[in-house]
């Protein structure tokens, strides 16, 4: 079995397995958990309203904030939405969406997703080097927080040098890139990477919360 | 052809000019990635070329390679070369048959001891000696019997070279390739399903002009024709990057000849001069036809899963086996949830 054959199979059939179990398993253990046991009457009972209006007002950061926290919230939108195109806009990508969903979208030309990837790629490389000079973000940083940045810019790398046919052969760099995407499916349940499938619901919770105190969040 | 004319010579008594000959060398040397200074070498070597003795043995095969090899529709020099060499041994091709073909066969191993080449399609099952015998001799001592005093092996098409489809899963007969069994010889892999005749010709006029085996890649075929993937030198590439692919095999996209990705195509991950070579002396070859390449020179082809799913699709299971992952992860989130409740009320228990 080469290395390509292990990526495309195997590897990609047990990191999938190991993501779906870890995601679930979270998912439910939040939803079936024990909640807190309210021991005052609500300041109000709107709390849908609150939680939704949570999910859109937190998208954004507090208007007292915004000018310390500028760059870190125009940098993390760029290649969050970098990203998105990267992975759901480029026509590779969809076709593998599409063999385990059934259905597939309309996808970009490759040199057009080739930009948005390499705008994450900048970006999250300077992000990183922030991260380990400036002494506040070296102080909250966590070793979780440097092995996700690090898979996901392999993911990055060797899916540009795939792309680009640099580096090794066209396979064994397309290997590459399968396996560190396998590593980042084995990564994302069980790191602070899961927020790709709980951040609406945190923000919802933390929205109806805040909406039971009677806080307009 | 006389045993003892050369090949110049043989090319001249068939009525190929000087410089219909030295047209060939060019190309062929082009085709070889070697410098223009080695076309005089090629055409002196070529031309002064005694006959080669080959035996060709054919083992768990189609006959698919030897069709391929002998089918030409006009007498091309390529042919001619493939002509003038002294085919001793070849159970589709001779005329000989029985005890009277396997004479032939020893008289040419002892007659070019250490200077005749061996030419193997098919791959040798390991299993049992009599699931694949010529001559009540089973494949495996044959070709070790005929390699033991050959200058060089070439292994002609995908089974020979990697096992080919007879090696495919389950493996019934526990099929290898020549290079599984013959350790101490220079091997020149020349695959695919069938692999192109120029390739063997190429390969062949490297051989008479160097005396040496061409230079190899890493799963032992000449560089110069297995160096490039195919997806590099398709002429739908452009469409690749545009983002134009068909999505079936008659959609606007197939009938426009966009890229055929999306149907399966192999092309970036094989290597092999087919783009660029193409077959019926030029006139096109698979992703032209409007097929996807299906990787057939490269190693253990048949079980890389459909030939229909995209390389990026991945051969990742069934949703079966997904939705089994899914119940299980919420098996363990019910689990996990019971557990913290009843830790909690332990906790509250203890606290009042």
């Amino acid at each position: 079995m080469s290395f390509l054959d292990f990526a495309r199979g195997p590897g990609l059939q047990w990191s999938l397995t190991i993501m779906i179990v870890g995601l679930c398993w979270r998912i439910v253990g939040v939803f079936l958990g024990r909640w807190r046991r309210d021991l005052s009457r609500p300041r109000s009972e709107a709390l849908v309203q609150g939680g939704l209006r949570a999910i859109i007002t937190r998208s954004a950061p507090a208007r007292d904030l915004e000018k310390n926290i500028r760059f870190q919230h125009i940098t993390g939108y760029i290649w969050h939405i970098g990203l998105f195109i990267t992975v759901f806009f480029y026509v590779p990508h969809i076709a593998f969406f599409k063999s385990i969903l059934g259905f597939g979208w309309l996808g970009l030309p490759s040199h057009l997703v080739v930009i948005p990837a390499a705008v994450t790629l900048a970006v999250l490389l300077m992000l990183a080097i922030r991260r380990m000079t400036h002494p506040v973000m070296r102080t909250i940083t966590r070793p979780d927080d440097y092995v996700s940045l690090i898979i996901i810019i392999a993911a990055l790398v060797t899916g540009l040098m795939a792309y680009a046919h640099i580096g090794l052969r066209y396979e064994t760099m397309l290997a590459l890139h399968l396996v560190s995407v396998e590593v980042l499916f084995v990564w994302i349940p069980f790191s602070k990477l899961s927020h790709m499938f709980f951040w609406l619901l945190s923000r919802y919770r933390i929205g109806t919360y805040f909406e039971r105190k009677g806080v307009k969040a | 052809m006389r045993k003892d004319q050369t090949l110049g010579e043989y090319l001249q008594a068939q009525g190929v000019s000087r410089r219909g000959f030295l047209k060939f060398c060019s190309a062929t040397a082009s085709l070889m990635a070697l410098p223009p200074s080695a076309v005089a070498q090629v055409a002196e070597a070529l031309a002064s070329a005694r006959r080669p003795s080959v035996i060709w043995l054919s083992f768990q095969e189609c006959t698919g390679c030897t069709e391929s090899l002998t089918r030409s529709h006009a007498p091309t020099v390529e042919s001619l070369i493939f002509n003038a060499i002294s085919l001793d041994y070849h159970h589709t091709l001779q005329a000989a048959a029985g005890y009277g073909a396997e004479a032939a066969r020893k008289a040419a191993m002892e007659e070019n001891a250490g200077k005749y080449l061996l030419v193997v399609d098919g791959s040798i099952p390991r299993d049992h000696p009599y699931f694949s015998t010529i001559a009540g001799i089973s494949n495996l001592d044959m070709l070790t019997e005929t390699a033991a005093n050959a200058a060089a092996v070439i292994a002609v098409g995908t089974c020979a070279a990697f096992g080919g489809i007879p090696h495919a899963a389950p493996n019934p007969t526990g099929a290898v390739s020549v290079s599984d069994i013959i350790k101490d010889k220079p091997i020149i892999k020349v695959s695919g399903c069938p692999p192109i005749p120029v390739v063997i010709t190429g390969v062949l006029a490297q051989y008479l002009t160097f005396g040496a085996i061409p230079e190899l890649d890493e799963h032992g075929r000449p560089a110069a024709f297995f160096g490039q993937n195919i997806h590099d030198r398709c002429y739908r590439r452009p469409f690749y990057e545009r983002g134009k692919f068909a999505e079936t095999f008659d959609d606007e996209g197939a009938r426009k000849g966009w890229c055929l990705y999306k149907l399966g195509c192999k092309g970036p991950t094989t290597y092999n001069a087919c783009a660029t070579l193409k077959w019926n002396e030029g006139v096109s070859f698979p992703i032209q036809s409007g097929h996807g390449c299906i990787g057939c020179s490269e190693p253990d082809f048949w079980d890389k899963g459909g030939f229909y799913n995209p390389i990026s699709a991945g051969n990742w299971g069934s949703r079966e086996a997904l939705l089994g992952a899914a119940a299980a992860g919420a098996a363990l989130g019910i689990g996990s949830a019971i557990a913290a409740r009843r830790r909690q009320k332990k906790a509250q228990e203890t606290t009042i």
